[in-house]
């Protein structure tokens, strides 16, 4: 047979849609001016990114104004906790984040730390839900910031943002959520969920890569972090990236149009890839929780099988996925978020992230399915830790 | 990543399993880091003349495994404590420089092994060496 190409590896990056791509070219060869230039060529440019400002906007309810545009998911989380640490350092120095946060919030935070700012960093349950109660405990006189993701990279996990907003808001605190793996899968609503600053980026929803945004509430104060001529309200100093910000806003156009039946395909690949998975293969579990997750999310792990391996034995057979486990990554600790689930070690190298998109089909899924349970099986051969049991 | 002589012997590895009432076992390596390595000799007149192994852990892991049962039937047991992790990451065309610590134990296996079959079969104990501090990640 034909090697496939399949791609599940859709929390890590997308395809770009072709209507994006076709959106933004005519920006590189045509429109090509500099936002901030007073000739027709710089007011197209300025149009445009401010046509693509409301269509990011109305992806998660916010009004235009409240959007700016940023290189990136990490540099929107940047600008967002530092400028409200800095902006606060006088008032308070405690900041509230989750133990499973995405690193461009995990190591942000972990940086103010060094600089005298003091972190809570808030467990979750078993199954990945941070616990809103110990949030909730854990606010003091001098709380000047509350992050917490809207849903997990990992893991997939939907998080309760909207408890979260409620409690920040009752307590006067500045709330931040890292959106970027919710966009274009589920409803993301900064008014209906408290929300005061919220991170998205391009690249996760067919967007191009090194495209973000960052919702600022009407109000919060932020101190920039980058400096220069003062573009993005003086937050985003650089000359705006059209092109990509055109492709941002189609990108966005199309999730919102199509948000709840792009979400309804997933959810029934998620669901056939899940049940299919656990009843083909013994020993094998679903990290996570069984429904309050992402519709394009399964994260697997099957007893006495090292993630990496897996991955790369996929990869051979034509699959692109993912595992948090330590030795595909730079560092030598396995997924700080499994860990954090209360998984041994053991376990926690084993995990299998496999993600879906829009272009993703059953036919992929079931052939998924026909592959995996013979992989597994190999390297179960090998394992000791299987053999062992 | 990795090279095409470890992307081989990871994905058909060679002498994987158990050998009964071996001559001697080695194991090391520690979940914790994701790598953990059982590696089984037969020995007659000092001549390893099997060796199997299994190993929970990456790509590097498994092949490097593969490679040291490769390296190591038919030697002398003198002659396979002297091979070295460095020899194993050479023949297999090269390791990942995250991996050259944390996956490629097998070489101190192997010589765990053969200090066993010096203490089960000859009554003696001597000095290997192997390298704990990458075992304990
Ligand atoms: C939850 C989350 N936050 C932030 C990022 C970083 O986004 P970017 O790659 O655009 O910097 C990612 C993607 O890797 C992510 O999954």
């Amino acid at each position: 047979m034909v090697k496939p190409r399949i791609y599940f590896d859709n929390s890590a990056t997308t395809m770009v849609a072709p209507e994006v791509v076709e959106a933004m070219l005519p920006y590189y060869t045509q429109y090509y001016g500099n936002a901030s230039s007073l000739h027709t060529f710089g007011q197209e440019a300025k149009k445009a990114l401010e046509e693509s400002r409301a269509k990011v906007a109305a992806l998660i309810n916010a009004q235009p104004d409240e959007i700016i545009f940023t290189g990136g998911g990490t540099e929107s989380d940047n600008i967002a906790i530092k400028g409200i640490a800095y902006r606060n350092r006088t008032k308070g120095k405690h900041i509230i984040t989750s133990s499973i946060e995405h690193p461009a919030v995990l190591e942000t935070c972990r940086a103010l730390e060094k600089e005298g700012f003091e972190l809570t960093y808030v467990r979750v349950s078993s199954e990945g839900i941070v616990d809103t109660q110990e949030l909730e405990r854990s606010i003091r006189k001098d709380t000047i910031l509350i992050t917490v993701m809207h849903s997990n990279n990992e893991i997939g996990t939907i998080q309760p943002v909207e408890e979260i907003g409620e409690i920040a808001a009752r307590h006067g605190i500045p709330f931040h959520t890292d959106a970027v793996q919710s966009a274009g899968k589920i409803k993301i609503d900064v008014k209906a969920q408290h929300i005061d600053l919220l991170t998205l980026t391009a690249h996760k929803i067919h967007g191009p890569k090194g495209v973000g945004a960052l919702y600022i509430r009407k109000g919060i104060q932020l101190q920039p972090i980058i400096h220069g001529g003062g573009h993005e309200k003086g937050l985003r100093s650089s000359t705006e990236n059209v092109a990509g910000v055109v492709g941002f806003g189609k990108a966005c156009e199309i999730a919102a149009t199509n948000l709840e039946a792009n979400a309804d395909h997933m959810r029934k690949l998620r669901e056939r890839a899940i049940e299919g998975v656990l009843a083909s293969i013994e020993a094998s579990y679903l990290n996570g929780h069984r429904t309050q997750r992402l519709p394009n999310n399964a994260n697997f792990r099957f007893t006495g099988i090292e993630g990496e391996s897996l991955v790369l034995m996929l990869d051979e057979a034509g699959f692109a996925t993912s595992t948090g486990s330590a030795c595909s990554s730079h560092k030598l600790q396995p997924s700080h978020v499994l860990m954090a689930l209360g998984l041994r070690h053991e376990e926690a190298h084993g995990s299998l992230r496999v993600t879906f998109s829009r272009y993703n089909t059953e036919a992929e899924v079931d052939l998924f399915l026909q592959t995996l349970p013979g992989i597994v099986g190999e390297l179960r051969k090998i394992s000791p830790l299987w053999n062992r049991r | 990543m990795y090279s095409p002589v470890v992307m081989d012997h990871f994905k058909n590895p060679r002498n994987v399993g158990v050998i009964e009432n071996p001559d001697g076992v080695g194991t090391v390596g520690n979940p914790v880091c994701g790598d953990l390595m059982t590696v089984y000799i037969k020995v007659e007149n000092d001549i390893i003349v099997d060796v199997k192994f299994q190993t929970f852990g990456c790509a590097a892991a498994i092949a490097t495994s593969s490679m040291i049962t490769e390296m190591a039937k038919g030697k002398h047991v003198d002659e396979a404590l002297k091979i070295t992790r460095q020899n194993v990451a050479d023949n297999l065309g090269g390791l990942p420089p995250v991996k050259m610590h944390c996956s490629n134990l097998a070489a101190d296996a192997l010589h765990l092994a053969i200090k066993d079959y010096y203490k089960k079969r000859k009554g003696v104990d001597i000095e290997v060496e192997v390298h704990p501090e990458d075992h304990t990640h």
